[in-house]
């Protein structure tokens, strides 16, 4: 007999997300569905405003993506425009993107999905000797690894377990079999969790260094930035410098070999493929390495069928919404710039469920080429890897070598977390370079910051489409005499969070459940685990564009 | 000057009396709540903090309190009992920022083992449980810690579809609901940011959703530490100020501790000197820029706006906006996305009209306005520490130049 379980609140994500899943009769999960539950509008609050204020209107679909869709608007905007920002313009974004790389995969692994893989209570049992022994063997210079500190954190944990207060730990899964590191493992990632605490400060601060504060920075124009006095301020490179290599250290002593330790431990899980999900990945590309964005450090493109042997060119056209499933009115695919859609909601059915299906999230369903899409980490990872990008590759093979997995391993929960730890690693090494490129343009005399430019009063349309952390986001604009008339944003989230489409496909998130089997069905561990892979991000998911806004009010709820 | 003159001594027998009331709130705090799962003192020392740290620390909070020297060791006192506090974090139409910008606050650094130590009893962002099991852990610290835990709020509450627009937990409660059950059962409750306090994104024109603050939606009294996102240190600050008194700060006709918001952002900017001596940036990247020179005329809304952002800056105090070349949106204040657009203009061509002059004015004007809340606002305070509960508030009141 099926069992229909509902998670929701789904916890350490931004948002509010609802999972159903149908177990049978040995726990395994045989059906999924992915629904938000709510939302804001943003885009119908766009209609009919100067388009340079679109940027910061859309930095607040987000607070975790934070930047993000400033950029992308603001990028959509200056194609509109038909402006290019100036050198030092492009380094400085880049800059200020790295710093949110940085710091928000930390968080995650730590604070949002470490608790996944990771059993608090089972640390307290560790033997802190064996414990430095033991994060020795993955990496030379552990960080903050040293028996006393060790000891440290368990007479922390154990005050906090005595109080009987377990605040955000409380009424967890502590001991579910799913837990599958020694305690010696899980004291090491749980001391490292409290060390990223204190870290995420610090990448906040170099985000502000350029940006003004974190989250929710205020530097970007179109046609560049402002923080022309920052980027001459050698003082203010440095103190962004000297951040990085703080976050160096995490990333090298901490957050890598913690993931590889973790992957040792789970391996089962990654031969098996566990939590892979639908079979296309897809990259807009993201950082550009020149004004053009032709060389990029993620590069743009498709993998279809998960055949890494025939990578595919990304065709803008092929990108499609459509809400058949979603609480909006109409059902036919259509591609962003034309996106309209009205909200029908119809609730859930007379036991509290999903109605699977009819409609049920508001979450729209963007496919490509008509079929459903992860994005993120993992995506880029594959599609750099199919393009025979060095540095992925090289990123890719070392980890596969040291984990003695084969390659098809990176189609698992566990691949999606290991490609996110990689990626970090890519950037943050890439960065101080991005540093020095500023200065060297600086030194020739060139101070530029900005690209004058003006809102067009002819009607214009742009698109900026970019590689946040979370994966490929697109914003789409329409300008009319002088103010937005259509705006759409399709990002990372909606791709993965998608509920089904017309054809009856089954978004990633759900896709991802199918098969997977429940150690405890009264306890979730196993879907949150792979849904947290995906890092999901619910508030930036939901937005959409309606045309007759004042009429909205008056739909009926079921 | 002389000392003994009876205004002297009127303000001496207040400040003893506000001491004697802050000791026995003191007590009654260390007797009541549920005591800290760290020990303060050992946290600091721990963190490398020394003695004398903490000791600027409690010199440079009381005063962004506004309370005089003397109230230093009950500041140092009421952070000891900082994390005794049972805090409730709901979040409803918003976008986690909030959250973010409460966690990686580090300014000043005490600030920074305050927020970590905090008892937070429910924080979805954060929490380890999911599901059936977080639900149970909201009901289990509501019930447990009622009429003494503090509830924070971050995202504003959507009216339209009855609610509809958000629903949590596996009933599909909607947000007013949830939002009705906790408070109902709060000390006090704190708005964190401007969505909370006044609606925000959600509900800028044409509002999709009718989004609005929690105070206007559930008819209750809130602070409100406006901003998007605020500094976290206005939380701190508000939440001491409860330990030490009992109740909430002073606060102005929108709700915002005046401690924290009695002050125009342009009043204690670094560019001021530009403004006054008129060297203003005319476009991004210009010489101006490059020299830092006053932004008004790039559209800084800080003329307009109250908030100690120019005072205590974001981040562990690296930068804020107007020091990344950029102007002051605003964020502190009701309605800010339709009041202050667009937002790359100077106002005086945006919409609320007038030239140059109009800073001084509008300034003055809004200047009344906070001043004449303020009194009414401790005359309500008053009215509430002495038992009395009064449902409605003007805190969600139209912004009006």
């Amino acid at each position: 007999m099926a069992k229909r379980i509902i998670v929701d609140p789904i916890t350490r994500i931004e948002g509010h997300l609802r999972i159903e899943v149908e177990v049978d009769s040995s726990n395994v999960i045989r059906d999924a569905w992915s629904s938000i539950t709510l939302w804001r509008g943003i885009e119908t609050i766009l209609k009919g405003r100067d388009p340079r204020d679109a940027g910061l209107i859309v930095q607040r679909f987000c607070g975790v993506c934070t930047f993000v869709h400033y950029e992308a608007s603001i990028l959509a905007c200056e194609d509109a425009f038909g402006v290019k920002p100036p050198p030092n313009a492009r380094i400085i974004r880049n800059l200020v993107n790295a710093s949110l790389f940085l710091t928000d995969h930390i968080m995650h692994f730590y604070h949002l999905h470490g608790l996944d893989w990771v059993d608090i209570v089972s640390a307290l049992s560790a033997d802190p000797k064996k414990a430095v022994e033991l994060a020795k063997s993955y990496c030379s210079e552990p960080y903050n690894c040293s028996e006393t500190h060790y000891k440290a954190v368990q007479q922390r944990l154990t005050k906090f377990v005595k109080s009987g207060r377990l605040g955000p730990f409380a009424n967890a899964y502590w001991g579910n079999p799913s837990y599958k590191l020694p305690p010696e493992a899980n004291l090491v990632i749980v001391s490292h969790y409290l060390d990223a605490l204190a870290v995420s400060k610090i990448g906040a601060q170099m985000m502000a260094i350029f940006g003004g504060k974190n989250p929710h920075p205020q530097n970007l124009v179109v046609g560049g930035v402002t923080s022309v006095m920052d980027a001459l301020d050698a003082e203010r490179l440095g103190q962004y410098l000297f951040r990085l290599k703080e976050m160096k250290k995490i990333i090298e002593n901490a957050y890598l070999p913690d993931v590889l330790m973790a992957a040792a431990y789970y391996k089962g899980e990654g031969s098996a493929g566990t939590g892979a999900g639908v079979k296309n990945y897809l990259s807009y590309g993201g950082f550009p390495l020149d004004d053009d964005w032709n060389n990029l450090l993620f590069p743009r493109g498709v993998v279809e069928g998960r055949n890494i042997a025939r990578p595919l060119k990304l065709d803008e056209d092929k990108i499609t919404e459509e809400a058949t499933h979603s609480w909006y009115k109409g059902s036919e695919p259509q591609h962003p710039y034309k996106g309209t859609t009205e909200p029908e909601y119809t609730g859930y059915d007379k036991d509290g469920h999903v109605k699977g299906d009819e409609k049920y999230s508001w979450c729209k369903a963007p496919r490509y080429n008509g079929k459903p899409y992860e994005v993120g980490p993992l995506a880029r990872f594959v599609v750099g890897y199919a393009q025979g990008d060095k540095a992925i590759k090289g990123l890719v093979d070392s980890a596969l070598k040291q984990t003695g997995l084969p390659v098809t391993a990176l189609f698992s929960t566990l691949g999606r977390t290991a490609a996110r730890a990689l990626e970090t690693k890519l950037v943050a090494d890439r960065t101080e370079g991005w540093v020095n490129e500023l200065v060297a343009n600086i030194k020739k005399g060139d101070t530029r910051t900005w690209t004058r430019c003006d809102v067009p009063s002819k009607p214009v349309q742009g698109r900026g489409l970019t590689e946040p952390p979370r994966g490929a986001l697109g914003h789409w604009i329409r300008i009319e005499n002088k103010v937005i008339s259509n705006y759409q944003a399709v990002v990372p989230s909606t791709w993965n969070c998608s509920p089904r489409d017309k054809a009856g496909q089954r978004g990633p998130y759900e896709e991802s459940l199918i098969g997977i089997k429940l150690a405890k069905v009264d306890q979730p561990l196993e879907i949150i685990r792979t849904i947290h892979s995906f890092d999901p991000c619910m508030a930036c998911a939901v937005h959409i564009i309606d045309p007759k806004s004042n009429e909205i009010r008056k739909y009926r709820v079921c | 000057m002389d000392k003994n003159t009876e205004y002297h001594s009127l303000i001496k027998k207040q400040y003893r009396e506000l001491m004697e009331h802050c000791r026995i709130q003191l007590d009654k705090t260390e007797r009541e709540l549920p005591p800290a799962r760290e020990d303060f003192y050992s946290s600091l020392k721990e963190r490398g903090i020394s003695r004398r740290d903490f000791l600027k620390w409690t010199s440079f909070m009381t005063a962004a309190l506004m309370l005089p020297p003397i109230f230093r060791p009950m500041v140092a006192k009421a952070a000891e009992n900082f994390s005794r506090i049972p805090v409730v974090w709901l979040q409803f139409a918003e976008c986690t920022g909030c959250s973010e910008a409460f966690l990686r606050s580090s300014y000043p650094n005490v600030d920074d083992i305050l927020l970590e130590t905090i008892s937070l009893e429910y924080h979805e962002t954060l929490m380890a449980a999911s599901g059936i099991q977080a639900e149970q852990n909201l009901e289990k610290a509501v019930h447990d810690f009622a009429g003494k835990f503090i509830c924070v709020i971050e995202g504003s509450l959507p009216r339209g579809l009855n609610g509809k627009y958000l629903t949590l937990g596996s009933k599909g409660k909607t947000g007013i609901e949830v939002a009705k059950e906790v408070t109902s059962k709060a000390a006090a409750v704190i708005c964190m940011g401007s969505c909370s306090s006044f609606g925000n994104i959600p509900s800028a024109k044409p509002n999709p959703t009718d989004s609005v603050g929690i105070g206007k939606a559930l008819g209750i009294t809130t602070v409100n530490i406006a901003g998007c996102p605020p500094n976290a240190v206005n939380f701190t600050g508000t939440i001491l100020h409860y330990i030490m008194f009992g109740g909430l700060p002073p606060l102005d006709s929108l709700g915002r501790p005046v401690w924290a918001y009695g002050k125009r952002v342009h009043d204690f900017c670094e560019r001021r000197p530009h403004y006054d001596a008129a060297e203003f940036v005319e476009e991004w990247g210009d010489e101006g820029a490059k020299k830092g020179w006053c932004l008004y005329k790039m559209g800084c809304r800080g003329p307009y706006a109250y908030s100690n952002c120019s005072k205590v800056r974001f981040n562990d105090g690296i930068s804020w906006p107007v020091m990344a070349g950029h102007g002051c949106i605003g964020c502190t204040e009701p309605g800010f996305w339709d009041t202050m657009a667009s937002l790359e203009k100077p106002i005086h061509e945006a919409s609320i009209g007038g030239g140059e002059r109009t800073v001084d004015d509008i300034g003055i004007a809004l200047t009344a306005l906070t001043t004449a809340g303020v009194a009414a606002h401790a005359a309500f305070s008053a009215m509430r520490h002495s038992g009395k509960k009064k449902a409605g508030t003007s805190s969600d009141a139209d912004h009006k130049e």
